[in-house]
């Protein structure tokens, strides 16, 4: 199918569907029509062609009912994953509500003992019959508080070196024994949760991929989320930019040549960095992507830090707008105050990946260096140090 | 306005990727330079004779890389500044000592904007027409070498910097001198810019000094009452920004040498038992060079591609100090074999560090940026 094709078939799709009727209808027919995302297979929101033909079928539909971005993780992590996992029976009982919106999910990896090393974790799942019962505590969960499923990573062999004991679930968020509680951010609100897991049973039809092969599965979500942080375009001094070169123009008064001589450093630095993102999609549509994608979040992490830095130090506000302990669907940067951009962009640097395990990957699977000796390979998970 | 080849290139959409002929124009290039210069070679010439003018011989004539940016009419390729920052990246990669900077694109480029030759080749009639249609063939053959007379420490901002020519009142003769010429040791003919006009002289004392950029010496050239033929207007800040866009190629590729020079290194050098690039204090120093130099390559890309005064004095801001802080950690991560004379590091450091003051340094490109780019200074 080719472009003029599918400009038709979604010209179709709206004379038989009015946008402006009910949004979930509207969504639900979208999916059933095949234009959810046109890379996925016939029949679960997809028509089998290449994954660039979805810009077209955005731009006919721009105007009409659009997903939520509570929505985040369903669409970048868990759907991948359960297509690439799943049985025909989870496909399509899960990928349909997860597009419209109608279930939202979570993901159940991070652990307080297992961050960086994600796969040293801890929370068990234990055969019973043809249930599982898991037992642990996730942290770090955005979104937990209205998921009704997730995507769970358990521990179910502990007796075998860490990265084969492993088994995938999805995780229903409405079994008893799970525990959503808020996890405060020195932002004063909470983005994310603490989700206890306490006797949870989860019957064997949850399970993604084989028992056993949870890291494999675990894999294909982690390489997605990547792929979801590569940054969208931004225009030469747009992005976090924009806010801090406002101030710049209109308080001429809070100019020093210190401040000048760093923000010009910046400056040059988020372009060259902006440059660097509009090569990366050139190449993308090119045929050929290439490694550089593994840096961007590095690059955006360092200067989202070092500019809302240089936002607050300008200002010189001692102020902060708000430390109400509060539940926040996302990240609002432009909607709060320049101190909230400081705090919040501290965590630029440690979600999705931290800084350093970012360098790590960099200098291995792109420059080719050796990894440091392990000392955890071949032992049993149970007998690691911890 | 002027013959600027950037502009020309509006036409095109613009891109930062390479084209298919630039990666053959690479290659062939590249293919040139691991055969007839090495870094071994260069490192023997570089103290008696450090230029290798049999080498630009073969890369001006039969590659074709001096008529690059010539327009076809005067036997050049009509390429743009896209194709001869690949080269440049190729040359910055072996610090080759051809003057290819300094007379393919300084100097042509100061001829041809002061001809105001667009790609179509029309001439006006108010210059000297054969003498510039004449010259013109013969750098686009590689058969003669120019330099323009401009000190390499000027700048867009500062294009008079270590410039005291004056013409005589005939308008034929020159008197005065630049300091901190690069090229003009093997020039056959030198490019003068004196009060916005651009004289040819052929006679003239070229004094090299030692340099700190062993294999682009830099020379003061002093006019004794020298014979000049004027041939037209010339913005000397217009030719040093094109340069300028330019130069962050070669810096680039001065940069990549470094970096994939630095990797092999510590993937073999074994301390404590093991390779030293399995320490994560080197491999995340690796990490973060790999991705300025990927901006590097970015910031080359649009300023050949865009060739606007912004683009050019990102890309100069930014490469100028990639390519020393490359330089530097090359070198500090070769350990004591670095410090030494017989490793061709310290070629690259020279290069990166008189690189970075050429054509305007790094903080002169990001003041400049302080107006081109609206983020004004305390008032």
């Amino acid at each position: 199918m080719d472009e003029a094709q599918l400009k038709e078939r979604t010209a179709a799709f709206l004379d038989r569907n009015d946008p402006s009727g009910d949004r979930l209808d509207f969504l639900r027919a979208r999916f059933d029509a095949g234009l959810a995302w046109v890379w996925f297979p016939e029949g679960l929101g997809g028509l089998g062609v290449s994954r660039e033909l979805q810009q077209v079928v955005e731009r006919e539909l721009a105007h009409t009912p659009q997903l939520s971005s509570v929505q985040g993780i369903g669409l970048g992590m868990a759907a991948p994953t359960i297509l690439a996992f799943g049985t025909d029976e989870q496909k399509r009982r899960f990928l349909r509500p997860l597009w419209t919106g109608e279930e939202i999910w979570c993901q159940l990896f991070s652990e307080p003992g297992a961050g960086s090393d994600l796969a040293t974790l801890a929370t068990r799942a234990v055969r019973d019959g043809d249930e599982w019962v898991v037992d642990g505590q996730k942290v770090w969960t955005s979104g937990a508080h209205h998921s009704r499923w997730a995507i769970l990573v358990t521990r179910t062999d502990p007796d075998v070196p860490k990265h084969r004991g492993m088994t995938y679930f999805v995780c229903d968020m409405h079994a008893p024994g799970v525990e959503v509680r808020p996890l405060r951010q020195i932002t004063g609100e909470a983005e994310f949760n603490e989700v206890f897991l306490t006797g949870v049973r989860l019957s064997d039809d949850l399970r993604l991929g084989e028992v056993g092969d949870g890291w494999r599965v675990a894999q294909t979500t982690l390489m997605n989320e990547r792929v979801a942080i590569g940054g969208a375009p931004v225009r030469r001094g747009g992005g976090m930019f924009g806010s801090v070169l406002e101030t710049w123009r209109d308080h001429p008064e809070l100019r020093t040549h210190d401040l000048h001589q760093r923000l010009l450093s910046l400056w040059v630095e988020a372009e060259v960095t902006r440059l660097s993102g509009a090569r990366l999609r050139e190449q993308l549509v090119a045929g050929q992507p290439g490694p550089e994608g593994s840096g961007m979040k590095l690059s955006f992490a360092r200067l989202n830090q070092a500019l809302s830095g240089l936002d607050v130090e300008l200002r010189r506000d001692l102020g902060y707008d708000d430390w109400t302990f509060r539940r926040s669907e996302g990240v609002d940067f432009y909607g709060r105050g320049a101190g909230y951009r400081y705090l919040r962009a501290k965590g630029n640097s440690i979600e999705g990946g931290t800084s350093e395990i970012l360098r790590n990957i960099i200098s291995e699977r792109v420059l080719g260096l050796p990894s440091e000796p392990r000392v955890d390979k071949n032992v049993p998970w149970k007998d690691l140090p911890r | 306005m002027t013959a600027g080849v950037a502009e020309e290139k509006g036409e095109r959409p613009m891109t930062l990727l390479y084209s298919e002929v630039e990666e053959e124009l690479r290659a062939a290039v590249r293919g040139l330079l691991a055969d007839r210069c090495p870094p071994a070679a260069v490192l023997k010439r570089i103290e008696s004779e450090p230029y290798d003018l049999d080498l630009w011989r073969t890369l001006a004539g039969e590659i074709g890389v001096a008529g690059l940016l010539i327009p076809e009419a005067y036997g050049g390729a009509g390429a743009s500044a896209s194709e001869a920052a690949v080269v440049l990246e190729e040359l910055g990669r072996a610090v080759a000592p051809v003057p290819y900077f300094t007379s393919a694109v300084l100097a042509t480029h100061a001829l041809l904007q002061s001809a105001a030759v667009d790609q179509a080749g029309d001439l006006p009639q108010a210059v000297a027409v054969d003498r510039v249609r004449e010259l013109l063939g013969r750098l686009a053959e590689g058969r003669a070498t120019a330099a323009l007379a401009v000190s390499f420490a000027a700048s867009p901002y500062r294009p008079e910097r270590g410039s005291a020519v004056r013409a005589g009142d005939d308008g034929a003769r020159l008197s005065g001198s630049v300091s901190g010429v690069a090229g003009a040791d093997v020039a056959d003919v030198l490019l003068v810019p004196v009060n916005g006009v651009l004289y040819l002289v052929e006679g003239a004392g070229v004094e090299v000094v030692p340099s700190l950029d062993l294999t682009r010496p830099v020379a003061t050239v002093t006019f004794d009452d020298a014979l000049a033929v004027p041939l037209g207007p010339v913005d000397v800040a217009e030719v040093l920004r094109f340069g300028a866009g330019l130069l962050a190629s070669e810096q680039l590729g001065v940069a990549e040498w470094c970096l994939d020079t630095t990797l092999a290194y510590v993937k073999e050098r074994h301390q404590f038992a093991r390779p030293i690039g399995s320490f994560q204090a080197i491999k995340h120093r690796l990490a973060d060079l790999w991705l300025d130099v990927v901006r590097a390559r970015a910031a080359a890309r649009g300023a050949v591609a865009e060739g606007s005064a912004v683009s050019v004095a990102v890309a100069q801001a930014w490469n100028g100090d990639v390519a020393v802080r490359i330089a530097e950690e090359a070198l500090q991560l070769h350990g004591g074999i670095g410090m030494t004379w017989e490793h061709p590091v310290h070629l690259y450091l020279k290069r990166a560090k008189a690189a970075e003051i050429a054509l305007g340094t790094p903080g002169d490109h990001r003041e400049a940026l302080a107006s081109l780019a609206g983020v004004p200074g305390p008032e």
